[in-house]
């Protein structure tokens, strides 16, 4: 009931954006991915949107939980690209938010028991299922596609994004291999925000 | 008074809607193997039974729906749905031109755009087996695929047009569902167009963008004698979502209404 009502209220704070507050009044850029207005909801049954990421650089990427193969690597390869930005600036790199695209499965339980395997800790890590909203344009303006197949895995590409303050793309990854040189210099800059 | 302002209301709400949609056409559900081996080679597909609208969006329906969401005029529209492509024939952003035929098929959508569309009139865009399984039908057969005239047929009017405006929608023949133009009159999105190009298991992602490249999408044909639907495929392969171009339309498609019998 409590969680309900949350979002209820969090989807008149979206219709009604006079409700911001005032950090977060400045009108969205138009390419902001923010713009496509998810609702979201965490390993800990917090529900957030998207634009309340704002104010920070933040990596996304996307999964599913029962991924066997390119999700565990994923992981793997943004916890390389952290440690690689951390080795060259000194401070925190931008924490990270991953996104299911299969919520019909991905409870937050799921999402929890996925987190506590693999050791993300949060804040730094956030495991989401979305609840309302689009996913399927926000993934495509991340470049992410997928398709579910007749045993009902899913065919999908892996995009590792960073993203500035205000939710504009800076560069992305497909995380293979060594941390991608670009990542790691863009995310380290200094004046990122 | 109340009483006349209800109806007002009620009236404007149900030819707003007559508008704003389309008739749509039963498509039952069946079984039926794909020309592309996207889930394995000669493997059977199960349709569920879909409506799907009769004739391509038209420029006259696209008017209407930018007219109720300004965000999608050419000249609001985010750069993260469409490219500076968007529209970019038309007169003005709620003018395709004096001399266009408000029937012809709108193109120079994006993908993101179309899906937007459809959305509005409570559909979506079909997927690649709900839109290949539609039209591998004629006037007589669900499944004409195996026909080499059709074939001929159909890669004879997509060349005779290559290079012309397309014309207007629904002047040919119906097929055996109603849908008009499904073959060759504009090539359309799809909800799952970009992942029909994603590598199986991601597990390589270093490769997973080699059917994305223009053409090397026929490699994953069965039927190479499909080269209608190579051409399609190709086209879509070369797309980014916020891309447009003037051969790309779309139609919709929505769950099957209440009511009505397969």
């Amino acid at each position: 009931m409590i969680r309900r009502w949350t979002l209820l209220v969090l989807l008149t704070m979206g219709v009604c954006s006079g409700a911001m507050p005032a950090a977060q009044a400045a009108p969205l850029p138009a390419d902001s991915v923010y713009r496509t207005g998810l609702i979201l909801r965490d390993q800990d049954g917090r529900v957030f949107t998207l634009v309340s990421l704002r104010g920070r650089p933040v990596i996304v990427s996307m999964f599913y939980v029962s991924c066997r193969d390119a999700c565990p690597l994923t992981v793997s390869a943004i916890e390389r690209l952290r440690a690689a930005i951390e080795a060259r600036t000194g401070r925190p790199a931008p924490p990270v938010v991953l996104i299911s695209f299969d919520p019909a499965h991905d409870t937050v339980r799921e999402l929890g028991m996925m987190a506590a395997m693999h050791d993300l800790k949060g804040p730094v890590w956030r495991l989401a299922r979305p609840e309302q909203g689009d996913v399927r344009a926000f993934a495509a303006t991340l470049g992410v596609f997928w398709r579910q197949r007749p045993d009902g895995n899913f065919s999908h590409n892996v995009e590792i994004v960073l993203l500035d303050a205000d939710g504009r793309i800076v560069t992305e990854t497909a995380g293979t291999g060594a941390p991608d040189p670009v990542f790691v210099r863009a995310a380290a800059r200094a004046d990122l925000r | 008074m109340r009483a006349f302002v209800l109806w007002t209301v009620f009236a404007f709400a149900v030819c707003g809607h007559a508008a704003a949609s389309a008739e749509y056409r039963v498509v039952p559900g069946g079984t039926f193997v794909s020309a592309l081996s996207l889930d394995g080679s000669g493997a059977p597909v199960k349709i569920a039974g879909f409506e799907m609208r009769p004739v391509p969006v038209s420029i006259g329906d696209y008017l209407v729906f930018i007219r109720a969401h300004p965000e999608w005029r050419r000249d609001r529209v985010s750069p993260l749905y469409a490219d500076s492509g968007y529209l970019a024939s038309w007169a003005g952003p709620l003018s395709a031109g004096p001399d266009v035929d408000l029937r012809q098929p709108v193109t120079e959508v994006s993908w993101f755009a179309a899906r937007a569309f459809c959305a509005g009139e409570n559909g979506r865009l079909p997927s690649w087996y709900q839109w290949e399984f539609a039209a591998a039908a004629d006037d007589g057969r669900r499944d004409a695929r195996d026909d080499p005239l059709r074939s001929e047929r159909i890669l004879h009017t997509l060349l005779a047009r290559t290079g012309h405006a397309p014309g207007a929608a629904g002047a040919g023949r119906a097929d055996i569902y109603g849908l008009y133009d499904m073959n060759a009159l504009v090539w359309e999105w799809v909800d799952d167009y970009a992942a029909m190009f994603v590598n199986a298991d991601a597990r390589d992602p270093d490769r997973q963008n080699l059917l994305g490249f223009c053409g090397g999408a026929a490699l994953a044909f069965d039927n190479r004698s499909a080269y209608a639907l190579m051409m399609r495929v190709a086209a879509l392969s070369a797309m980014g979502p916020a891309d447009s171009s003037g051969n790309i339309g779309f139609r919709c498609v929505r769950d099957m209404q209440q009511g009505k019998q397969p």
